[in-house]
This record gives structure tokens, sequence and C-alpha cells, in this order.
């Protein structure tokens, strides 16, 4: 009997169902790029050395507690909340006239993440080898130079866990800006429920669209730090004997 | 002799700790220059502070006869290159790529132009066949060889050792002093902090004993090694000759 309903449900509802996961997918994968950006430009500010001049020095340190007023008030406050604030605030400020909703979303997403990866990314700044920054400047690099073509690409490595992570966790959490309205996955369960009253095996589906996707994008995301890791040999050109030899060394591929 | 680096009274402190006193040291153009003492005399930091890798706190460090602080820091840095004993290889590139990204960052070499200078100096320290490993791929003495070729790669008047055998084990140590040796027949200026009391023997100009923070002594190798003239010296090298 459930399972005739459950199944019926997703005949019959397939295309909210997957009109809701599209939704659901684009706000998180959008809101997870634009908050590793966030992030990464605070990160880059935040660990930015402050300069000798004074008036730079000053702009800096206020530029510093910005971030950190932002970053304790979006990690402090639940998102459903700020979805509330951030939408009718828009509308109460402007006469009333509100946010087109996925942009409204994809704002709210992005700005929350932004919060959490600021973080990421500074950890994974803090962690890079200083020597990395001496190379760099030793060779006459300056400090944003040493920052974009030697630190960030490796804090990209390191921290790509924890981004992945925060796409997985931004998945899931997208399903509170149904409190405005944004037709994701969830509000489309709403939707469903009001019509076949069938609550329980509605949301039964929809848990198993989540975890389908956050399954996958698991695997996706864990293929692409295999990769990133790079390749676990390389080659060694030309021998004293044979100019054209090639041998290729091999590296235990680390797990 | 043309001076390119002249050291005058120079201090630096870390908080209440004083690591340099009085440092003069004045180095000619084309001089090999090795710089030795214990632990703690202040080697290391008087070789970061003409990097300005450190800041002096007191005193003036001259390039060609102008107050390095005047300078533009990162031009000034292309002039006066580093070898550190941790190696500092940019961990993401290949061994080609950190000899060719900061000539085309820093120097705006077109890229063809910065590999063959790249490819020049790797295979001068004899690293050629290793020019796409990673340096997660290389030995300690590899790392070190092409740390040397990407100091190189930038033509500097000027190159700073830091220790460039301490991270190596006994047997990677000799491939590296072999290609500092080579250098140092080039005419290329060198100022080497090392423990290798042999090499700095073998190949400096003059040798700089310090201690506590000062130039206790300095001389060319026959001076200081044959005939020390302060009893600390002595001490520091008792070992080193005795053994």
């Amino acid at each position: 009997m459930f399972f005739v309903q459950v199944w019926e449900i997703v005949v019959k509802y397939h295309s909210y169902l997957l009109k809701g996961m599209g939704t659901t997918l684009l706000i998180a994968l959008i809101g997870t790029i634009v908050g590793l950006v966030i992030g990464l430009l605070t990160g880059i500010v935040r660990t930015t050395p402050f300069s000798k001049n004074k008036l730079l020095c000053g702009l800096h340190k206020t530029l510093n507690s910005i971030i950190s007023v932002y970053i304790e008030v979006f990690r402090g406050t639940p998102m459903m909340v700020q979805s509330m604030v951030i939408y009718w605030g828009y509308a109460f400020l402007n006469g009333g006239s509100t946010l087109p909703l996925i942009p409204a979303g994809i704002f709210i997403v992005s700005i929350n993440t932004g919060a959490y990866m600021a973080e990421i990314v500074r950890g994974g700044i803090i962690s890079i080898d200083k020597g990395q920054f001496e190379g760099a400047y030793s060779v006459g690099m300056t400090h944003f130079q040493a920052m974009m073509q030697v630190v960030i690409p490796q804090v990209m490595r390191n921290i790509l866990p924890s981004v992945s992570n925060e796409f997985v966790i931004n998945i899931k959490d997208t399903s509170v800006l149904n409190v405005i309205g944004v037709a994701e996955l969830y509000y489309m369960a709403g939707a469903i429920k009001a019509i076949n009253f069938q609550t329980f095996q509605t949301y039964t589906v929809v848990c198993v669209l989540y975890f389908i996707m956050t399954f996958t994008v698991t695997r996706i995301l864990r293929l692409i730090e295999k990769k990133l890791n790079g390749k676990a040999n390389y080659t060694i050109c030309g021998s004293q004997s044979d100019s054209h030899a090639e041998i290729h060394v091999h590296e235990q591929e680390e797990s | 002799m043309e001076t390119v680096i002249s050291i005058e009274h120079l201090e630096k402190s870390f908080g209440d700790h004083k690591v340099l006193l009085d440092v003069n040291l004045s180095v000619g153009k084309g001089e090999v220059i090795s710089v030795i003492g214990s632990s703690g005399s202040g080697k290391s930091t008087m070789l970061r502070c003409i990097n300005l890798l450190e800041e002096p706190t007191g005193g003036v460090i001259r390039y060609k006869g102008e107050d390095i602080l005047s300078l533009n820091t990162s031009k000034y840095r292309t002039h006066v290159g580093m070898v550190f004993q941790q190696f500092n290889l940019f961990e993401n590139m290949s061994a080609l790529e950190n000899c060719v990204r900061p000539q085309i960052k820093v120097l705006k070499r077109k890229r063809a132009e910065a590999e063959v200078v790249a490819r020049e100096y790797i295979d001068k320290v004899g690293m050629s066949a290793f020019i796409n490993a990673r340096p997660s791929q290389l030995s300690g003495g590899q790392k070190q060889r092409i740390a040397i070729a990407r100091a190189l790669s930038m033509n500097p008047e000027v190159i700073l050792f830091d220790e460039p055998t301490s991270a190596l084990d006994p047997e990677m140590v000799g491939e590296v002093l072999d290609v500092i040796k080579s250098l140092a027949k080039t005419g290329l200026t060198m100022i080497v902090v090392t423990h290798e009391m042999a090499f700095a023997r073998e190949v400096s100009d003059r040798v700089i004993f310090m201690d506590g923070g000062i130039v206790l002594e300095e001389g060319t190798p026959t001076e200081l090694f044959g005939n020390p003239k302060k009893p600390r010296t002595r001490e520091f090298l008792s070992r080193f000759l005795n053994g």
C-alpha cells in the first residue's frame, strides 16, 4: 500500500519534484561558489599584513572589523531567520516590492555560506607553511602575487573537502528557503502534500531525493579531490646513454 | 672592487631579545663570503635582514650605495636571491614551473624566454631529468638544486644561502655543495651561512665568524682557519680543526 502510494507520487508529481530538485541544486551550487569567493576575498584581506602607511592600515583594520562582525552575525543566527529578515527587510525598505525568489534564495545562501567559508579559507591560508610565502618573496613577488600564484592554489586543494562539505550542507539547508516561498524541493513537498494529504509518503519520497542528491554530489567531489591531488608519477626526460629515453617514476599512491 | 652590499651598524631585536647588536660587513662584487658561527649567533638573522625578510631595527644596509629600505622591496629582491634551509619550493608547481613562473610574474619575461632561461639553469644544477617532477617527488638535495636554479633564473647580482645543506642527509650534502662551488667560480656574489667548515675553507674569498650578534672575526680562509686571533673563534673552530 505504502509503496504503491509512494510510486504514485513519483509518477504523478515527477515534474514538480524534478523542478524542485533543479532549484535546490541551482541555489546550493551558486550559493556555494559565491560563498567560496566571499571566503577567498575575506580570507586574503584578513591574512594580509598591515601596511606601514597609517591610512591604509586604518582602512584595513576597519575592513577586518566589518568582516568579523559579518562572520559572527551570519554564523550566529539561523539561515531561516536570515531569510525572513533579508527578504522582508528588502520589501520594507522598498515600499513592499519583494525580491524575485530564486535570486533572493541565492543571495541568502551565498552570504550565509560566505561567513563559514571565510573561516575555512583563513584556516587554509594560515596552515600553509610560512616558507611558501618567503620563497615567493625571495624571488621578488609581492604579497598579493605570492597569494595568487603560490598560496591560494594550495589552499584550494587543501580546503576542497570542507568546501564539498559546505555544498552538501547547502543542498540540505536550502530547504529553509521555503519560509519565503522559494520553490525548492522541500517547498514542492509541501505543495504536493497539500493536494494528496499523504504527508508521510510525500516526505519519504523527498527524503530519498535529498539523499540521492547529496550522495551523488559527495561521490563526484571525491573524484575531483583525487584528481586535484595530482598524478602520482612523473617522467624523467632523457638519459645519459639515450637522449630519447623516458623513465616513468611512480610514487606510491596516497590513500 | 665595487661594493655591492654594505652593512653598517645593523641591529635586530625580536621584542626584548637582541639578536644582532652591531653588525658591520661589506661585500664586494663577485666575492664569496661564508658566514660561520654557533647557532643563535645571528648568522641567519643577518642574512634575512639583507633580503628584508626581517626588518632591521637599527643601522643601515646598502645595496650599491642605496639604503635598501628606500628601494622597492620586490624589485630589490630580484637582485638579491635567496636559497633557504627548507628549500621553500612552490609545492603547487613542477620543478620547471618553479623557475619559470617568478620570471614571468616578476620580471615580466615571456614564457618562451623564461623557459629557456630556466632550462639553462636547471641543466647547470644537473636536474634536467626532473623538470616535470613536483617538489614532493624530489629528494632534499634535488629540491635544493632546483631552489638554486630558481634563484639563478632571476639573474640576481647576489645570492644569499641560508644554511643550504643543514636540512639534508650527509649523502646529499655533496651534490648541493658541488653546485654552489661551481657557482663560486662564475663570479656571482654569494653570502653563504654554513656549518660546512671544509666547504667554507675551500670556496670562500672571505670567512666571517659571528658570535653574540656581532662579526667577531673575519679574514681569508687561511687566516681564519689557520690562525684565528680571538679565543672564542679558536674555541669554535677547535673541534673542526682537531677533528
